[in-house]
């Protein structure tokens, strides 16, 4: 069992640290269409953090979705994201995955521009989630 | 990137790489593959692949150390002796391969090379249409996201697939 660390130190720089972490996670997905990143990174650096979180602040320091079976919903929801997205491509004829159908107030060309905006998000939900539903089974020792 | 600095980064990759295979403490080798990780992203930020080098970064030099650091908590910090026989035969698998990709390693195009076949397929497509197709500018985003989508989705799909496998497999007795 991952206990709270003693060190004020270490918490109080994890607690500084998180919340840039996790705005920067933010700014990787968002950013994604201009910058190197996007879904995937995103999702790691906001995994990463929750684990670094979990490390210094103990595991319950986590709060609700972010450790037990839930995560497993989290990811799953991430992947179903992206492929609803990909299945409202069929609409009006269209193909599967084509985002420049989709039915938004935007041109094709915004649509499809939108539409990776949405699948990244489930790809940052999917990876996130999995990575620290991993490092909850492997952390978590004995029971109590 | 200069070529020495270039080299530099490719000696300590083996450096490391070696520190890791010989370690006795565990905890040391985690480490060691930890610094490969972060070795490797900036050789591949160096020859321009950046977002390669980005999720290197955070995978390689971050998430997978922390597991090994989890795993080596939920078991014993050193290595059991491996038989002699397996370790003879390990060795022979492992300098057979690398000799085998450093024969055919003077096939490959020269770096960056744009007559290269990867280069001349649908690169140059991707490369002309993405800005007018997708209003995305990063390249990387629009292949990975839009016009390679379905890779994309079903890598998702893996990702979900080896988390919840790994969630049955380390549960623990009574759940």
């Amino acid at each position: 069992m991952i206990e709270r660390d003693d060190s004020v130190i270490v918490t109080v720089f994890v607690r500084f640290v998180a919340p840039l972490a996790n705005l920067f996670a933010l700014y990787v997905l968002l950013h994604g269409h201009y910058s190197p990143g996007g879904g995937f990174q995103a999702g790691v650096i906001l995994g990463a953090t929750r684990i670094l979180q979990a490390l210094a602040l103990g595991r319950e320091a986590l709060g609700a979705p972010w450790h037990g079976p839930r995560l497993l919903a989290v990811a799953a929801a991430g992947a179903l994201l992206y492929l609803l997205t990909g299945v409202a491509g069929f609409r009006d004829g269209g193909a599967f995955l084509d985002y420049g159908v989709l039915p938004l107030p935007a041109t094709p060309v915004k649509a499809r521009y939108i539409g990776i905006l949405l699948i990244e998000t489930g790809v940052t939900a999917a990876v996130a989630a999995t990575l620290i539903a991993i490092f909850d089974r492997l952390a978590v020792r004995e029971r109590r | 990137m200069s070529e020495p600095v270039l080299a530099g980064l490719l000696g300590l990759l083996v450096v490391l790489a070696l520190v890791a295979l010989t370690a006795a403490d565990l905890l040391l080798a985690a480490i060691a593959l930890g610094g490969y990780g972060f070795v490797m992203a900036l050789i591949w930020a160096a020859i321009g692949a950046v977002d390669v080098a980005f999720t290197e970064a955070v995978v390689g030099a971050g998430a997978t150390t922390v597991f090994f650091l989890a795993a080596l908590l939920r078991t014993a910090r050193h290595r059991s002796p491996v038989p002699g026989r397996m370790r003879w035969l390990a060795a022979v698998v492992a300098a057979g391969t690398g000799l085998a990709l450093a024969a055919v390693s003077s096939a490959l195009p020269p770096w960056g090379d744009p007559s290269s076949a990867p280069a001349r397929h649908v690169s140059p497509r991707y490369l002309e249409r993405a800005l007018a197709e997708t209003a995305t500018p990063n390249v990387v985003t629009a292949v990975l996201a839009d016009y390679r989508g379905y890779d994309t989705l079903l890598e998702t799909v893996v990702i979900v697939t080896a988390g919840l496998g790994c969630w049955l497999l380390l549960r623990r007795d009574g759940e």
